[in-house]
């Protein structure tokens, strides 16, 4: 069976790759029905990879957050019609204790093979997760949820005091999320949220304080903290937090950044601190993901951060929504109807 | 109910080295026919999938089809007809013959060589077919269209923006497909190039559905080169 890929061939300009799918292959095939933009999707879409990756990655399809409707399934692990969370990550061979999102060989969706902008999506039943039941825009985010979810559970792992205050820098949505999830996995937590942009704090109407970064009381200290800023707010952030952070605290570094970031080494020495890198996410995250968005609380604050979805019936409707992610403060998800 | 009906009741033209009907060349390592199956079985909103096939071509489809898919209690092989309406008509038979034909039961019909038809599309045709009773699957057209009564100078160039060419699926209630052809005099019947045909010349709507450029029929050679070239493209 052919099936349409709607893949970046170079910055701002997409194209239609045909592919046969293999229907007695054991996979599962999915309809994609509600995608999100993440910033990794933006960055190459609009070329700000470095121009030497560009050319290793393109031609390929974006997109990694993503949830669909089974079409086809080979056995009874999914029924026809079950609405699906597709994982983006494929593990490569299983090292004992290590992620499968951080072993060598694993291949990522959107990064190292086609993303899920595709007319259909044949993937192990393993790669799938059920989200019957969950509101399906909000579903498409699942994966942008995981993120938080799998930077606790390292977290949880790392600490080495108690919990206490946790600092997250960041007002984007994945601070959003972050400050969501932990709020869930440690509801003992003092959960602080440092950003730059007053409206977007105060969405964030569940921590228990908010502030501006330039706007730091005297003597502001946290435990731990979750850096969700990313790009050039990744170096201001680790240096506040580094000026801010306790003594053994435990700094989770969650933001990208295409530039390397100069660290003050010699206060993470100085004050003992821990420095955990995290990165994507794994089948366990995915299904803890989908299980904290069957609380309807839970899952109508996710929703919150939808800034807005658009209707998908070409490829000119693609350039249109990158162009208004862009803008939009928080996520834009997408309505896959070609 | 919903049914779709995939019309392959041409005989062998000469596409290759053998005389073999073009639905069956191999495309990517499948028959073309296999393709367009695949993709109709992965609308669960079908109750069946017709095949009207060529009478002295239906066993070796249904071997394919045994090959390639397996058993698959969906889909039907029968004979096909004279020309393409006889096929269609000898699908309606057999759902006549299963079911019986309720008032909003719908039939899409597609042809076998188009194996890049796509789900949206297939979707879109069920859709409209439900709401409209009758649709065709569109793409606008790009080349200018000249109009020539004698094949030797231009009779008309109509305005192009209101031009489309045709391509399917072409779906339908059913009952208003038999109605409207069982309607028509011989002479009118003697012009029918396709179905929708039947519903415009009874002044019944026939509402359209954008296609795809790409979801074009391989009738020739060249089609079916291009077919090739574009499951290669990496």
């Amino acid at each position: 069976m052919i099936s349409y890929i709607y893949q970046l061939i170079k910055p701002k300009v997409i194209s239609v790759k045909y592919k046969n799918i293999d229907v007695n292959n054991g996979k599962v095939i999915v309809r994609p029905e509600y995608m999100s933009i993440c910033h990794a999707d933006g960055r190459y879409y609009f070329g700000l990879r470095d121009a030497a990756i560009l050319r290793k990655k393109l031609p390929m399809a974006l997109i990694h957050e993503c949830m669909g409707r089974v079409v086809y399934s080979p056995d009874d692990r999914f029924k026809v019609g079950e609405k699906v969370v597709m994982i983006p990550n494929a593990p490569g061979e299983e090292v004992s204790g290590e992620y499968e999102n951080y072993r060598l060989d694993s291949v990522f969706s959107s990064s190292g093979a086609d993303g899920f902008m595709r007319e259909l999506v044949d993937l192990p039943a393993e790669r799938l997760v059920s989200c019957d039941g969950i509101k399906p825009q909000v579903a498409a985010m699942t994966e942008f949820v995981t993120i938080p979810f799998h930077a606790a559970d390292r977290f949880e792992r790392a600490v080495q005091t108690g919990v206490g205050k946790i600092g997250i820098w960041g007002d984007g949505g994945l601070g959003y999320l972050t400050a969501l999830v932990l709020k869930h996995k440690f509801p003992k937590a003092k959960i602080c949220v440092i950003g730059m942009d007053e409206t977007k704090l105060n969405m964030f109407s569940f921590v228990n304080e908010t502030y501006l970064a330039d706007k730091l009381p005297e003597g502001f200290r946290v435990d731990h903290a979750f850096e969700c800023c990313g790009g050039n707010g990744s170096y201001y952030a680790i240096k506040q937090v580094i000026d801010t952070i306790n003594p053994q605290g435990t700094l989770m570094l969650m933001g990208v950044t295409e530039d390397e970031v100069p660290i003050a080494t010699r206060m993470v020495l100085e004050r003992g601190l821990t420095l955990v890198g995290c990165s994507r996410s794994g089948r366990v995250d995915f299904e803890n993901a989908v299980e904290f968005l069957r609380d309807k609380k839970a899952l109508n604050r996710v929703e919150r951060i939808i800034s807005e979805t658009v209707e998908i019936n070409s490829i000119e409707d693609i350039y249109t929504s990158f162009e208004k992610d862009l803008v939009n403060p928080f996520k834009t998800v997408l309505k896959w109807n070609i | 109910m919903i049914y779709a009906a995939i019309l392959a009741g041409g005989k062998g033209s000469r596409m290759g080295s053998t005389d073999v009907p073009k639905q069956f060349l191999e495309l990517d390592g499948k028959p073309i026919i296999i393709h367009t199956i695949e993709k109709m079985l992965m609308c669960d909103r079908f109750e069946k999938v017709i095949i009207g096939i060529n009478p002295d071509w239906k066993s070796y489809c249904e071997d394919l089809i045994s090959k390639h898919i397996g058993d698959n209690d969906k889909i039907i092989v029968c004979a096909g007809g004279a020309d393409r309406n006889g096929t269609l008509t000898n699908v309606i038979d057999v759902i006549d013959g299963i079911n019986g034909i309720g008032d909003d039961d719908i039939i899409v019909t597609h042809d076998a060589v188009r194996p890049f038809v796509t789900k949206r599309i297939i979707e879109d045709n069920i859709d409209a077919a439900l709401k409209y009773g009758a649709c065709d699957t569109v793409v606008p057209a790009t080349d200018t269209i000249v109009r020539s009564d004698d094949g030797e100078i231009i009779s008309i160039i109509p305005e192009r923006s209101r031009l489309y060419q045709g391509q399917t699926p072409q779906s339908f209630n059913i009952k208003l497909l038999t109605s409207s052809f069982d309607a028509l005099t011989d002479e009118e019947k003697a012009t029918l190039t396709d179905a929708c045909k039947i519903l415009v010349l009874k002044n019944h709507p026939v509402h359209l559905v954008n296609g795809e450029v790409l979801n074009f029929k391989i009738t020739t050679i060249s089609d079916y080169q291009l077919a090739k070239a574009m499951l290669v493209i990496k």
